[in-house]
């Protein structure tokens, strides 16, 4: 498996207005014990952009935000924000704002109080404080709830005024980690849009830590995606679902299904036609080879004495999504709804690839 | 997905109820015990109250008949009280600063670096409660620095030993309601240094555990006989037992009033105590 290690030109730093610090992460190594948290990791995020860090679980998402926040030391490599080396400056004076996962709002303190915290450290005037903490909680939609305590509060609400109290410091830099995977969908979904709104509106350079990648790639402006503490592909979302550059990346973005093939030079030969190999030839494994293949990217059709069989249907909106048996492989396969009546299960038809490229990794043991 | 997910929640009714079921069945457990735990407390209530009953019968009794408070008002007067009473309270002072100057931060530290400690943090804070207090007394004289040892304040150092296990405990069960590192770590990256962590956002939530551990601190200096007898220091207890009154219905009246003292804060800290923990259970 080859590790793209490439740090390309930031996508979307020109949409916003300059206003973030620049951050670079750079040759991160950080173990604990046995474990290698970071693997030599390197990321550049351009002012006001947001970068999500997506991954399996333990693939040391939250290892990096917290070796920018300054909670843990790197073993070697350095973290630079607005092009300073800020690795030996303890986390108290990075000036870095953070929402955590699990609710972290200080218990005794109400809302106006909570996002007041950093302000009151920073020793601004009383009238000053409250003033600032109204406009933010105003800014999250919390106007009306200044003086409830977090024990008030619902868990959407303790996040946004977590989110508040991270942005009355005016940081340069804003940390999110898994901040929505203790809410419900319903309340994710809204948060989701609103932390982005303003996190648009502000220009604030974003890192957004999420093992669940609608997430990421709903919301980032570029997706960075991890395993084993290094960096597999960051890239723009669609260009993450598109051209995934590693295995890895195909399996975890997106759906994929995979099929042998056999390599013929350049190409590969998958359900009868030549589909030319994707990315750097020379590090296709040797040995047995599986073709990564979206469900958009199979065509089926109808035809009795066609070589797959329909195993199973389901709805998905506009598109539905039918499972092909065919040739001892189950392939997912998205139809356009409007064309998926006559696929009932126990259907034959003809399954084709439609791509004009496609990933290969070296063959899994049926599972 | 998104319309599987919803299919397969309609087809299961149970969970359609669930957020408001969820809420109903929690006074039902209460209920069930009223009789045995009323049986209790009427037992548990006698055993204390009968002894305390007849102590302040003792001393409160004219010996023509009827009751008399006049030895309230003597008690100020009585040789040797007030000496006695200011030694126990710059003791119960001294033995309570030192005592939270020390554990405050070792137990939070324990509790942010050392988590895999805790257990043997529990063992060690238990040997003061083991070996006998007379062992310490002994100990403490013979390390203290000379300058101490002729000090009535030694008797604080051997307190803080004895009170250790009780505050350890009590700060423990505190900080375990709480989101310690959470709570750090959002405090340190707003920029808070470790000093104003630990004095504006984790003592605030330990109020509870805090006040428990100084109450518990102040029993122990306002009863502690032994040691004291021993190292020949007239504090309180002592005073109660060897107080050359010429009227020993004082003495007794003066242990009743410290015990209805103590009482009454203890029932003061765990109505405090649930107050709290009610708050921090519900934000959690
Ligand atoms: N303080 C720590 N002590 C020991 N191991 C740790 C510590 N923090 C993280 N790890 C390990 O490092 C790896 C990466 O963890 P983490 O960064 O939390 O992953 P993620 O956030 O992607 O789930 C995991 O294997 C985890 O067990
Ligand atoms: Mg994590």
């Amino acid at each position: 498996m080859t590790s793209v290690t490439d740090v390309s030109t930031p996508v979307g730093a020109d949409v916003h207005t300059l206003s973030g610090a620049p951050v670079v992460f750079d040759n991160l190594t950080r173990r604990f014990g046995a474990t290698t948290a970071l693997d030599r990791f390197s990321l550049n995020i351009a002012p006001g952009e947001l970068v999500a860090l997506l991954g399996p679980s333990g693939c040391g998402k939250t290892t990096a935000l917290r070796v920018l926040a300054g909670f843990e030391r790197p073993d070697s490599g350095r973290i630079l924000v607005d092009e300073k080396d800020v690795s030996t400056v303890a986390a108290q004076h990075r000036n870095m704002g953070m929402v955590f996962q699990s609710y972290s709002l200080f218990p005794n303190m109400n809302a106006r109080d909570n996002v007041a915290f950093g302000l009151h450290i920073r020793h601004q005037r009383s009238s000053q404080r409250r003033a600032k903490a109204a406009e933010l909680l105003d800014l999250v939609g919390l106007g009306e709830h200044v003086s409830k305590y977090p024990h008030q509060l619902s868990g959407g609400q303790q996040q946004r005024v977590a989110l508040a109290r991270a942005l009355a410091i005016e940081p340069r830099v804003l940390l999110l980690d898994e901040p929505l995977s203790a809410l419900d969908a319903k309340v994710r979904a809204e948060l989701r849009d609103q932390i982005r709104a303003i996190q648009q509106r502000l220009a604030i350079t974003t890192v957004f830590v999420t093992h669940d990648q609608e997430e990421a790639m709903s919301m980032a402006d570029r997706v960075c995606v991890m395993s084993r503490g290094h960096l597999e592909q960051v890239a723009t979302p669609a260009v993450l679902y598109s051209q995934p550059a590693t295995p890895f990346v195909g399996q975890f973005v997106g759906v994929s299904s995979r099929i042998s093939v056999t390599r013929r030079g350049d190409h590969v030969e998958i359900l009868g036609r030549e589909v030319k190999i994707r990315g750097d030839l020379s590090a296709v494994p040797t040995g047995e080879l599986e073709a990564l293949v979206r469900p958009e990217d199979l065509d089926v059709a109808v035809n009795p004495t066609g070589l797959g069989v329909i195993t199973h249907r389901s709805f998905l909106g506009a598109t539905t999504r039918v499972g092909v048996g065919v040739a001892g492989a189950n392939l997912r396969a998205d139809v356009r709804s409007s064309l998926a009546d006559d696929l009932d299960v126990g259907t034959r038809v003809d399954v084709s690839v439609n791509a004009r490229d496609v990933l290969v990794a070296a063959s899994q043991p049926a599972s | 997905m998104a319309s599987l997910e919803l299919g397969a929640e309609i087809a299961d009714p149970s969970q359609i109820d669930a957020p408001y079921g969820a809420e109903a069945p929690l006074n039902k457990p209460q209920r069930r015990f009223r009789w045995g735990r009323g049986a209790i407390l009427i037992v548990t209530a006698a055993y204390f109250v009968v002894p305390f009953y007849a102590g302040m019968e003792y001393s409160l009794q004219r010996p023509t008949g009827g009751f008399s408070l006049t030895p309230l008002s003597q008690i100020a007067s009585a040789p040797g009280f007030a000496s006695a009473l200011w030694l126990s309270t710059q003791l119960a002072v001294i033995t309570m600063v030192v005592v939270m100057a020390l554990m405050v931060p070792t137990v939070i530290y324990v509790h942010l670096r050392l988590p895999r400690f805790r257990r043997v943090m529990e063992v060690i804070t238990i040997l003061p409660i083991i070996i006998p207090p007379i062992a310490y007394s002994v100990g403490v004289l013979e390390s203290a620095p000379q300058w101490l040892r002729n000090s009535q304040y030694l008797l604080a150092i051997v307190y803080v030993i004895l009170a250790m296990p009780y505050v350890y405990r009590s700060l423990d069960a505190g900080l375990g309601a709480l989101d310690v590192k959470t709570l750090v770590e959002a405090s340190r990256s707003l920029g808070s240094s470790w000093l104003m962590t630990i004095w504006r956002v984790l003592v605030p939530n330990l109020r509870a555990a805090l006040m428990s551990a100084s109450v518990l601190t102040l029993a122990l200096v306002f009863g502690e006989f032994t040691i004291a007898n021993v190292d020949n220091w007239q504090t309180i207890p002592v005073w109660i037992y060897l107080a050359p009154t010429d009227n020993p219905r004082i003495n007794t009246l003066v242990a009743m009033i410290a015990l209805l003292a103590t009482a009454v804060v203890l029932i003061l800290i765990v109505s405090l105590d649930r107050s709290q923990s009610r708050n921090s259970r519900r934000s959690a």
